[in-house]
């Protein structure tokens, strides 16, 4: 299958591809396609951001007034719990990986599928069915703990239906590691004749760094979860100060995983980003080997800071300053890619796509939200800024104006191989426009708010700091536009937008050798790579200005 | 699953595919180092901060009965290796054979294991309500207590109040080895009966000839996580049996 | 010996892993009934750790496997030991509680 260049007439969706290769039901339910299994997650994965988005309107509407407009100081304690809940374990972690990982990483190496198709699926299934056993919780009386869960409050005192969540969550970590071990192998050993580890495109990198994260990580925080629940439950007395127990060993167990977990987070969408920004530069991303190992850096680095959400639970002195200077230490990988990324900017051909909006903002936004991360790994500061807005802040910048970008942005750029068309580029763009306006009114007066001292997870305030709270549920409004658009227009695409054609935009990867969309087995037959990535220049059929012919094959060291 | 040894549709090569299956069983069992490692690291704090009522407690746990479950789980791991040579050299009723013989020893380390829960709930080692760790000193004859070892363990839990700083304390600190106690050794047991489980779904394969030089994977995977299984308890051991053994 | 190019390791070897194994349990529980202070729990996890590594090395065939799988062993009990020894050093480096001799106080524990 030749790869065609951009508007070079008018394209024809292919015969024969994954989505009307078998019909029914039980050919959805029971499919082992690794592209298939991606869109079953797209469903599930939008009905929880739909969940978490709920709370997230309603601690918004509630907190417009200084005395709480809608709910009980209780009911506010569930909402905001909910609310990172949903949004944490069932839409921010499996948001990339499940969806884009899944559909991408097999069709980027150049394989059939996953290493073992039928674990993707039991993955969602598994998925599935921690998320009932949360929604139940969230029916029978909700969770008041906060997401972090900290005994004794959760083992012992609370009131609200905590052993349910603790189970589904616990279940749904497994979805999350045999995910993470599904690709690591997967990268492993299923890669085609040629693809070098430093020819993989940096998506794959970067996930492979977010799996290994997944693998030495989750299992903690269920071991950790399983042990409050058995405290709960039987009366056990790990976190039980009347037994002797320690709350703060909770603590450091929970956060082992929750700090990197931030990372499952971050990583895929930094993996999307490095994928769209030389696309729409159309030029090779700078510095490839600097990427590639900053994600298996910040992997790594990302175990050892944990400590530094715990800097006013009494640690000793020593140990802070470890954490904290453990913690500046994880920036440094991390702007090692703003640096290359927006280096690969300079001198391009740069377009303004909507992939490349979102992913303009990503930089933008997740440098403001890992600058801020700073200041609160300063030990001095973070007296002041502990359980403040200004936390809350720093990570919504991370979280939403990075990971959720990202993820966003990578729906769009991977939208015309998913669907096989585009979506409208002009309602695109203003909904990208909209989103990041949105956002930042949500989310920059809370960083002035928690500066001037407001608490988090309280359910009101003092009356002068109304005006900024108004502001920040005003642009909750616009965000909630912003993201109702996308999910408006792309739905309107699958039936109704132009036919994408192969290679769109044009890019360089190996996906965009493949029909739009592609066949089940992904391609007609392994394809042999022998060409480095992001090589824009030395391929003619890109229809670029400046193209040359195809070199010799140099070594294959994979370096820029 | 698996009938024969077929090549599955991603793969290109049989030994890609075992490639790929081994290190998917190896990744699984470091998530697993991972898992236990949460609640030893649990424990291993809780005995820092309370090494009295931690001897005390383990002192609780009868000798003879977990040297022997370690006796059994090490046999147990030796049979299930074999039972991998014998696919390996194409041996397909020896591989039959091994097979049983593990799921038979891992079905009596599970019953040792019911004796000894049971035990605990008859001598009040139960956290919660009724937890009361001078039980057995206070009443002999329920716990089959008599001369030396009773008067050793009266000697132990008065020195263990002293200590302690009162009954309650000891007690207290107690119920925390005991919820370990139950914590680790339960989550052990179920890794254990999931092993059984996967046992007999081998048997069930192998009585049909399946496994031989050519293949042999699930025996071999299913026995990379039984040795697992086998290598927390080589730890569990003396980090609940043996603490202060000197004193009894 | 090997077959197919997987090594197989013969009976006589496992027989030989499995009494060092039944050796080693017997010596610790020896070992556990001399006083030897601090360092009783070193010994015993020392035992453990060479009983483990036997069974890693030979029934597992971890010396046999690829680099790889090598890798992936160590990197489980290296991110282990970041998680054991990260955490004590909190609990190694804290101060007791000022008001406290003794860590924590007695407490009636209330029966609901």
């Amino acid at each position: 299958m030749s790869a065609t260049t951009t508007a070079a007439g008018k394209h024809q969706l292919p015969r024969e591809h994954y989505l009307n290769a078998t019909y029914g039901i039980r050919s959805w339910l029971l499919t082992t396609d690794h592209k298939r299994i991606a869109l079953l997650y797209l469903a599930s994965v939008t009905f929880f951001f739909f969940v978490g988005g709920i709370f997230a309107t309603l601690i918004r509407i509630h907190l417009l007034t200084p005395n709480g407009l809608l709910v009980t100081p209780e009911t506010y304690n569930k909402l905001f719990t909910m609310h990172g809940v949903a949004m944490i374990f069932f839409f921010l972690i499996p948001s990339i990986p499940a969806i884009l990982g899944n559909f991408l990483i097999p069709i980027m190496i150049g394989a059939k599928d996953l290493a073992f198709p039928k674990i993707n699926l039991l993955s969602w299934y598994i998925y599935l069915v921690g998320g009932s056993f949360v929604l139940y919780s969230f029916a029978t009386g909700g969770l008041d703990t906060g997401w972090t869960f900290y005994t004794p409050l959760s083992s012992i005192y609370s009131n609200s239906a905590v052993t349910p969540a603790v189970i589904g969550i616990f279940i749904n970590g497994f979805s999350s590691i045999l995910t993470g071990l599904n690709f690591l192998v997967t990268v492993h050993t299923m890669r085609a004749p040629g693809m070098t580890w430093f020819r993989l495109p940096l998506f794959v990198w970067a996930h492979y760094a977010t799996s290994l994260i997944m693998i030495l990580g989750t299992p903690v925080i269920a071991i950790t979860l399983l042990l409050a629940g058995l405290e709960r439950m039987f009366h056990f007395g790990f976190f039980n100060p009347a037994y002797g127990g320690d709350p703060i060993l909770f603590q450091h167990l929970f956060w082992f995983y929750s700090h990197p977990a931030v990372y499952i987070m971050i990583l895929p969408a930094m993996g999307v980003i490095s994928e769209i920004i030389p696309t729409f530069a159309r030029k090779p991303i700078f510095g490839y080997s600097f990427i590639a190992a900053s994600s298996i850096g910040i992997a790594v680095i990302g175990f050892i800071v944990w400590a530094h959400h715990m800097f006013l639970t009494g640690e000793a002195t020593y140990a802070a300053i470890a954490f904290s200077f453990l913690s500046y230490l994880v920036a440094i990988p991390s702007a090692v890619k703003v640096f290359n990324w927006t280096s690969t900017l300079y001198k391009g051909s740069v377009s303004y796509d909507t992939p490349m909006l979102y992913a303009l903002g990503f930089i933008g936004l997740f440098t403001i939200g890992g600058l801020t991360g700073l200041f609160l790994a300063c030990l001095g500061l973070d007296i002041h800024l502990h359980d403040t807005y200004f936390v809350i802040a720093h990570f919504h910048y991370i979280m939403v104006g990075g990971a959720v970008m990202g993820y966003v942005g990578g729906l769009h750029f991977w939208w015309p191989k998913i669907t096989g068309r585009l979506y409208p580029e002009f309602l695109a763009r203003s909904a990208a426009i909209i989103l990041f306006i949105g956002f930042n009114l949500t989310f920059f007066p809370q960083f002035i708010l928690g500066g001037l001292g407001m608490p988090r997870r309280y359910h009101n305030y003092p009356p002068e700091f109304q005006v900024l709270n108004v502001m920040s549920t005003a642009g909750a409004s616009i965000l909630a536009l912003g993201y109702l658009l996308p999910m408006v227009y792309l739905t309107w695409s699958m039936r109704y937008g132009k036919v994408a054609g192969p290679n769109p935009w044009p890019s360089t990867g190996l996906e965009w050798k493949t029909d739009s969309p592609p066949l089940t087995e992904n391609f007609h037959e392994t394809p042999v790579v022998d060409w480095e990535p992001y090589d824009f220049v030395h391929r003619p059929d890109l229809g670029l200005a400046g193209a040359k012919a195809p070199g010799k094959l140099a070594p294959a060291h994979g370096d820029d | 699953m698996h009938r024969t040894g077929e090549l599955y549709g991603q793969y290109k090569t049989l030994e890609q595919q075992k490639e790929t299956a081994s290190l998917g069983m190896w990744i699984f069992l470091v998530q697993e180092i991972l898992f236990f490692g949460g609640i030893f690291l649990a424990y291993a704090i809780n005995r820092h901060l309370y090494p009295t009522a931690f001897g005390i407690s383990g002192n609780m746990l009868s000798l003879p009965l977990g040297f022997a479950n370690t006796v059994v789980l090490i046999a147990s791991s030796f049979t299930m290796a074999m039972s991998v040579w014998s696919a390996q050299t194409s041996k397909k009723q020896l591989v039959t054979i091994f097979l049983i013989l593990t799921l038979i020893l891992g079905c009596v380390f599970l019953g040792v294991k019911v004796k000894e829960y049971k035990d605990k709930f008859d001598h009040h080692l139960i956290p919660g309500h009724g937890f009361d760790i001078t039980y057995c000193s206070k009443n002999p004859t329920a716990c089959n207590l008599e001369g030396k070892d009773l008067a050793n363990e009266i000697k132990e839990i008065e020195e263990g109040i002293e200590l302690e700083g009162g009954e309650t304390a000891l007690n207290a600190h107690a119920q925390l080895y005991f919820s370990l106690y139950f914590g680790m050794t339960g989550l052990h047991a179920l890794h254990m009966i999931i092993g059984a489980g996967l046992l007999l779904w081998l048997i069930l394969d192998a009585r049909k000839g399946r496994f031989d030089v050519n293949y042999n994977t699930p025996v071999e995977n299913v026995g990379l996580y039984w040795h697992f299984v086998d290598i927390v308890w080589i730890f569990l051991f003396p980090l609940l049996y043996l603490i202060n053994r000197h004193l009894a | 010996m090997s077959e197919n190019g997987h090594h197989v390791v013969s009976p006589k070897l496992y027989a030989a892993i499995l009494a060092a194994l039944l050796v080693g349990t017997w010596i610790t529980v020896q070992a556990a009934k001399i006083d030897l202070g601090p360092w009783n729990i070193v010994l015993a996890l020392f035992i453990a750790t060479v009983k483990m590594s036997l069974v890693i090395l030979f029934f597992m065939h971890g010396k046999y496997s690829p680099k790889r799988t090598q890798l992936v062993i160590i990197s489980g009990f290296f991110w282990l030991a970041i998680m054991l020894g990260l955490t004590m050093t909190d609990y190694k480096t804290r101060s007791p509680e000022p008001s406290r001799t003794s860590y924590p106080p007695a407490i009636t524990i209330h029966r609901a």
